[in-house]
């Protein structure tokens, strides 16, 4: 599948990025490359192969049903960009009409 | 003394002998950085005194008599994508500038008595081989500054290559701890996927990533994996195997040992003095009384495909958490919070960083998934075979950690569309392998590094083989 | 033209677990906003989850109630979004291998309903919107204390037919994961929540309509009362020759309406992938097995046993199992006071009348079995008049007080000394000449009367069958 102009903004959409004119154009031109590069994947026969997902085998770790001492609300928000009554702010979640 | 310039192994027998004090140490290192680090660039935070009060409480400590850590006072630095509460953690990157976590990570806990003298550069959030995605500098290489000293853990390579620090952690998704290892003539150990936590390291490719030390000597690197290896309750993929002892047999030779020379790597398109210095660590081996024999594995060639889309396909959901609302960067004036993920994101992204979100994202959208990511997994399962298949016939396997000298700083533009840069160090990552690459001399004098790659968990082999190519090429200098 | 309803019913339920699913932090609800948060659940940069191994047991526990197979593997996928109130801009959640596949739920007429499957998957936090609604709001507040609370899907087959049983699936759902101790299930906390797919199709015809999904819906009532109005609104479309859009649409309680979301620019893309963080989850055979044996006995069991052991009705059986605690507490008072059919009646009027007005489950009142049995005994051995054990239910169900001593202390105990009546009646007659003479006359009402000033010369505690014989006696000796 090549990917186009379009695909990238959609994508950029997807992934919840801004993208000026000049870099669609270069993110076009530069991911159509590593995917013409992917392109030799399909020359392998993969029929019965399991994706390998973790690259060593292991088993799940389970942790007890103990609650611990996290952090306190104080050091929850130090960092945030905007806070009011002890939760995080953010703008207008439904875009205006 | 110029303490700076000695290894771990033997600062750590002086400390204990109370010989030199941590202070001191700590001090001469603090100066090298006074005074190169503004041309190198391998800080993006030095914490002075931070590194001087660790030191002279490890001195008391000492002075009183208490039990320590044998790397106790052992200046440390850090690559600035692992997590340290309080203290800035940048990824190096717009979107953390100034970002303070509120916790730190497993390693940093278990690396607690070590002087911490600052975070080091990367390439924007490890994604990179050279160090200039950074946001705020370049990493020059120690050797040669008019050149890269690799990526991404750029910064942590140069800092241990120019005395800045005598160890060092780095993290390794596709390479980032071998190829600048290699680039700035140090040690770099990127352990089986699974020894070591990686609880407080901020995720690039989670079925990747892998916290490793960056050292002076194989047997610092030895030394650094005993303190930070080992089940962590807070890392779901952090393995319980037992961890070894892997300094007991690190000098025993490799008399006996089958060292598998896989083809594929040497018919890439080496640099001639790569492999002539590769050629010279085989014949190293042989005299050593290890036999060097031909392996294959023939899925090398897609290696790097399966990496670009299976990192970036988990790179794209790892950062999505940089959306403006509970830590790091916001675009101002935003009307609404689509906007203000889109411009967070669009602003406090650097280019680099956004073509891979932009191509994992593809690859795991809706009517791709099959084509590019599942395609991917598959053909990384052969990947990881074909080392099954080798490891039967031999202990481990001897590579080239690059297939070229440092280039210069700038000359990345000119690399694109090469998209096998990484091939030697990217196998390792997929099939979860231990890695160290070890440096053999020099090129035109540049550094070059050759690698060796182990089964799972059997780190101490490939740390042996190591050692005695150290013992055939000696230490690097401290530039 | 003739429309069958077709209704696939998702509904997720908080698991009842001290910790959170993938961290340590307290599933308390309420508290400080953002004070029961970590790194994890924060979303924080470098935090990674660990499965909390209780989750998993709950959520095998309600697997196997609802009669699901539990697959020895299973795994864990991202579910990639964003949203304020989710923090790593992805769920964990399972996909192509969920934890249980193929139950079923069986209703009172009989019928079954499939389940498809039930899966694990992290809670959201909570956004505040600041203004009248989401669209109002000028801006919203993040709260991430629910964040990362573990819950189960359990997604129905489309098997359901009308919104009444919807409704009746719904309520033997949470009665039985109350029973298998799963769930709190309190809708008006969000430990349980529905959303619904309904769509018509000709009766007889085999494919499936177009379907809309209904959100927002925050009681049983509601979600009834949704799918009923989405039945009368889709049929018109219809009839009228046009067609049913594919659309989420949202329900407004107080208009009695849906209403379709206002639509995204594009259609969702989840980009599920296998989670890297966390291993395959792998369950032994005889950890499951374990599990299924330590299973209560389920509501619909009890209720049949209810019919054949205590000989109540279906009705009244179903009421007695609503909940496993009401079950508890009516075979705990019969067996204290073995007249089952008394105390399961006691217990459908007298108690749940004071359990509504009080706004309680039978759990949170302080009425015990033993003071109800208590008190039944005392209305048998006719030392309380039913109307007084009304009074007496009250303050125990008020206070805990034990029966007997409420009687004692007020002095309720029934008069059913006869030397003592006889005085009271002799009395009352010699007061009531024109009342013993209409009785003479054979007007029936006087008798009536007479037992009433009786009644209240004693304040209501003479025995009324008592009293009567005595009455009648004594008149016809007059």
């Amino acid at each position: 599948m090549s990917i186009n102009r379009e695909v990238v903004e959609h994508v950029a959409k997807l992934a919840k990025l801004a993208i000026s004119e000049e870099e669609a154009e270069q993110f076009t031109n530069e991911i159509a490359g590593i995917l013409a590069y992917a392109e030799k994947l399909n020359a392998l026969d993969t029929t019965g192969v399991d994706p390998l997902i973790s690259p060593v085998p292991m088993q799940a770790v389970l942790r007890d049903d103990i609650v611990e001492e996290n952090l306190s609300q104080q050091e929850a928000l130090a960092a945030a960009p905007e806070v009011q009554d002890g939760m995080f702010k953010v703008p207008r979640i439904i875009e205006e009409e | 003394m110029e303490l700076y310039r000695k290894p771990a192994h033997e600062l750590s027998k002086l400390l204990a002998k109370k010989e030199i004090s941590a202070r001191e140490l700590t001090g001469q290192v603090l100066e090298q950085i006074e005074l190169k680090d503004k041309e190198l660039g391998a800080f993006i935070t030095v914490t002075a005194e931070k590194a001087l009060e660790t030191a002279r409480e490890v001195d008391e400590k000492r002075a009183k008599g208490e039990e320590l850590p044998l790397l106790a006072g052992i200046p440390l630095a850090l690559k600035d994508n692992i997590c340290t509460k309080g203290l800035r953690t940048t990824c190096a990157s717009k979107m953390l500038e100034n970002y303070q976590p509120p916790y730190s990570a497993t390693v940093v806990e278990k690396l607690s008595q070590l002087p911490l003298v600052g975070k080091t550069n990367l390439d924007e959030f490890a994604m990179g081989a050279s160090t200039e995605t950074s946001f705020f500098k370049p990493t020059r290489n120690p050797w040669d500054r008019e050149r890269v000293a690799g990526g991404s853990s750029g910064g942590s390579a140069a800092a241990v290559a120019a005395g800045e620090a005598v160890v060092a952690l780095g993290t390794d998704t596709g390479g980032s701890i071998r190829q600048p290892a290699a680039f700035c003539g140090v040690v770099g150990l990127k352990p089986t996927y699974g020894r070591v936590s990686r609880y407080g390291a901020v995720a690039f490719a989670s079925s990747m990533d892998q916290i490793g030390p960056i050292t002076r000597s194989v047997e610092d690197a030895a030394l650094m994996l005993q303190e930070i290896a080992g089940e962590d309750p807070r890392d779901a993929a952090s393995s319980r195997e037992p961890v070894a002892d892997y300094t007991s047999g690190l000098k025993q030779g490799v008399a006996g040992m089958k060292i598998g020379i896989p083809k594929e790597y040497l018919a890439l398109d080496l640099d001639p003095s790569v492999r002539q210095r590769f050629d010279e660590a085989c014949k190293a081996l042989e005299d050593a009384g290890a036999s060097c024999i031909e392996v294959s594995l023939p899925h090398t060639e897609y290696a790097a495909a399966v990496y670009y889309i299976v990192a970036c396909g988990e790179a794209s959901s790892n950062l999505a958490r940089f959306d403006g609302v509970r830590f790091g960067y916001r675009a101002p004036d935003s009307p609404d919070t689509t906007t203000m993920y889109s411009n967070t994101r669009g602003e406090g992204f650097g280019f680099e960083v956004k073509k891979r979100i932009l191509l994992g994202t593809f690859a795991l959208s809706s009517g791709q998934y099959d084509l590019y990511y599942s395609k991917a997994q598959k053909v990384r399962r052969l990947v990881a075979d074909d080392f099954k298949n080798a490891f039967t016939k031999c202990d481990c396997l001897l590579a080239p950690t690059t297939t070229m000298l440092p280039f210069k700083i700038g000359e990345i533009e000119s690399l694109s569309g090469q998209y096998e840069l990484d091939l030697c160090t990217i196998p390792a990552n997929l099939a979860g392998l231990p890695a160290l690459s070890v440096p053999v001399g020099l090129s035109q004098g540049l550094p070059v590094g050759v690698q060796l790659v182990g089964k799972h968990f059997d780190e101490e082999t490939i740390l042996k083989v190591g050692w005695a190519l150290e013992q055939c090429f000696g230490p690097m200098e401290v530039k | 033209m003739d429309y069958e309803v077709v209704i696939g019913l998702e509904v997720h339920v908080e698991l009842k677990t001290k910790a959170k699913i993938f961290c340590s932090c307290s599933t308390a609800f309420g508290g400080e906003p953002n004070s029961h948060v970590c790194p994890f659940c924060l979303g924080l940069p470098g935090a990674l989850p660990v499965l909390n191994k209780k989750a998993v047991e709950l959520a095998t526990r309600a697997a196997l109630a609802l009669g699901c197979t539990v697959h020895k593997t299973s795994t864990f996928h991202r579910k990639n979004y964003f949203y304020p109130d989710l923090p790593a801009a992805y769920q964990i959640s399972q996909y192509d291998k969920p934890l249980a596949t193929g139950g079923k739920i069986t209703l009172s007429n009989g019928k079954t309903i499939g389940i498809t499957r039930v899966h694990m998957e992290a809670e959201a936090g909570k956004s505040l919107h600041q203004g009248d609604d989401i669209l109002a709001a000028e801006y919203s507040l993040e709260d991430f204390n629910r964040s990362g609370i573990g819950l189960i899907e359990i997604v129905s087959e489309p098997d359901i037919r009308s919104p009444e049983e919807a409704k009746e699936y719904l309520e033997q759902l949470k009665a039985i994961l109350q029973y298998a101790e799963v769930s709190d299930c309190k809708m008006e906390e969000g430990s349980l929540r529905c959303d619904a797919n309904i769509s018509l199709r000709k009766r007889g015809s085999k494919e499936l309509g177009t379907k809309t999904e209904l959100k927002n819906l925050n009681s049983f009532r509601a979600v009834e009362r949704a799918l009923e109005y989405e039945v009368q609104r889709q049929s018109e479309v219809l009839k009228s020759g046009g067609e049913v859009v594919q659309e989420t649409r949202t329900w407004d309680e107080a208009r009695g309406i849906t209403s379709p979301m206002r639509s995204k620019e594009e259609a969702e893309d989840y980009r599920y992938f296998p989670e890297p963080d966390l291993m395959p989850l792998e369950l032994e055979e005889g950890w499951i097995e374990e599990i299924r044996s330590q299973l209560p006995e389920l509501p619909r069991d009890r209720a049949l046993r209810f019919q054949e052991e205590y000989g109540l009705n279906e009705y009244d059986s179903g009421l007695m199992v609503s909940t496993k605690e009401m079950a508890d507490f009516y075979e705990a008072t019969v067996k204290l006071f073995p007249e089952p059919k008394e105390v399961a009646n006691w217990l459908m009027v007298e108690v749940q009348r004071l359990l509504r007005s009080s706004e309680q489950e039978i759990q949170e009142s302080k009425l015990l079995p033993e003071n109800l049995a208590q008190l039944l005994k005392l209305v048998k051995d006719g030392t309380i008049s039913g109307s007084v054990a009304k009074t007496v239910l009250e303050e125990s169900f008020a206070t805990g007080e034990e029966p007997k001593k409420i009687v004692e202390a007020k002095g309720l105990s029934q008069i059913s000394d006869e030397g003592q009546l006889r005085e009271i009646v002799a009395s009352v007659v010699e007061a009531n000449p024109k009342s013993v003479a209409d009785y003479k006359t054979g007007k029936g009402k006087a008798l009536g009367f007479l037992v009433g000033q009786v009644m209240k010369q004693t304040r209501g505690m003479a025995n009324p069958q008592l009293t009567n014989k005595i009455l009648k006696e004594y008149l016809e000796q007059q």
